[in-house]
């Protein structure tokens, strides 16, 4: 495809995007269903400890940037498909926006409490 | 004239009644959409499920205990039952697209049999997780 060269990023940028914060994402997964299934019964001291430390504070927290990144992505390749009328899709938009913007927030809340 | 009647007309668009009854949706095509939908499902309500389940069992030893009585209520377990599939799927067809995106597994026989494998792996590791939280 021959493309003109205007500075727009034609959605490469989000493409990777998505893809690596999926991988990110996964790999969290994978530790976190490992850790929590040792065998070591999941107490309130132990859940507790766990999110005390700092390397899984800083974890969760590149999770919770992964997950909304990714799904702000994916949300508005949605909205672009499905959502035709121009003001409508833009108020869902915005809306996505603010609520993945409020659940960072919250994350940053719980993890630095 | 009769020929003309007798042609399916076209081009076919797809609503919700279309791909439900009028078209056979291949599985990769079924593998597709449920990434979407389960994708959609755990940005919201999910996602702000878990936080407060989160936010709650890390407040205090009463909040930890709180939210463990309250996975054992069976519609809250329900819920589980879903999210937990929701995710293993996504994951499971990201995957899938991820190989894609790599130039594996391409070819039509290819793609369906791990258009399968996504739709099994991830009910049966939705049972597998969902046998542990019971």
């Amino acid at each position: 495809m021959k493309r003109t060269v205007v500075g727009a990023h034609y959605g490469m940028r989000d493409w990777l995007a998505q893809r690596l914060t999926a991988l990110l994402m996964a790999l969290y997964s994978v530790m976190l269903a490992v850790i929590l299934m040792r065998g070591e019964p999941i107490t309130y001291p132990v859940w507790k400890d766990l999110f005390a430390q700092g390397w899984m504070r800083v974890a969760t927290l590149l999770f919770a940037v992964g997950l909304v990144w990714h799904a702000w992505v994916g949300t508005r390749d949605i909205l672009m498909d499905y959502i035709k009328p121009d003001g409508l899709r833009l108020t869902l938009q915005v809306l996505a926006l603010l609520l993945l913007g409020a659940y960072m927030g919250w994350a940053v809340q719980i993890l630095w409490r | 004239m009769s020929s003309a009647s007798a042609k399916k007309l076209r081009p076919k668009y797809l609503n919700l009644r279309a791909l439900l009854f009028e078209i056979r949706l291949p599985l990769p095509g079924w593998v597709s959409i449920l990434h979407r939908i389960s994708g959609a499902l755990l940005v919201f309500p999910f996602a702000a499920w878990l936080l407060y389940m989160l936010d709650r069992s890390l407040a205090s030893e009463q909040g930890f205990q709180a939210v463990n009585s309250y996975l054992d209520l069976p519609l809250v377990k329900a819920g589980m039952l879903l999210f937990i599939w929701a995710y293993c799927h996504h994951l499971c067809a990201g995957l899938r697209f991820l190989l894609l995106d790599l130039n594996r597994g391409i070819e039509l026989p290819a793609a369906r049999r791990s258009s399968v494998a996504v739709l099994v792996v991830s009910l049966a590791l939705t049972a597998f997780f969902g046998a542990k939280l019971w």
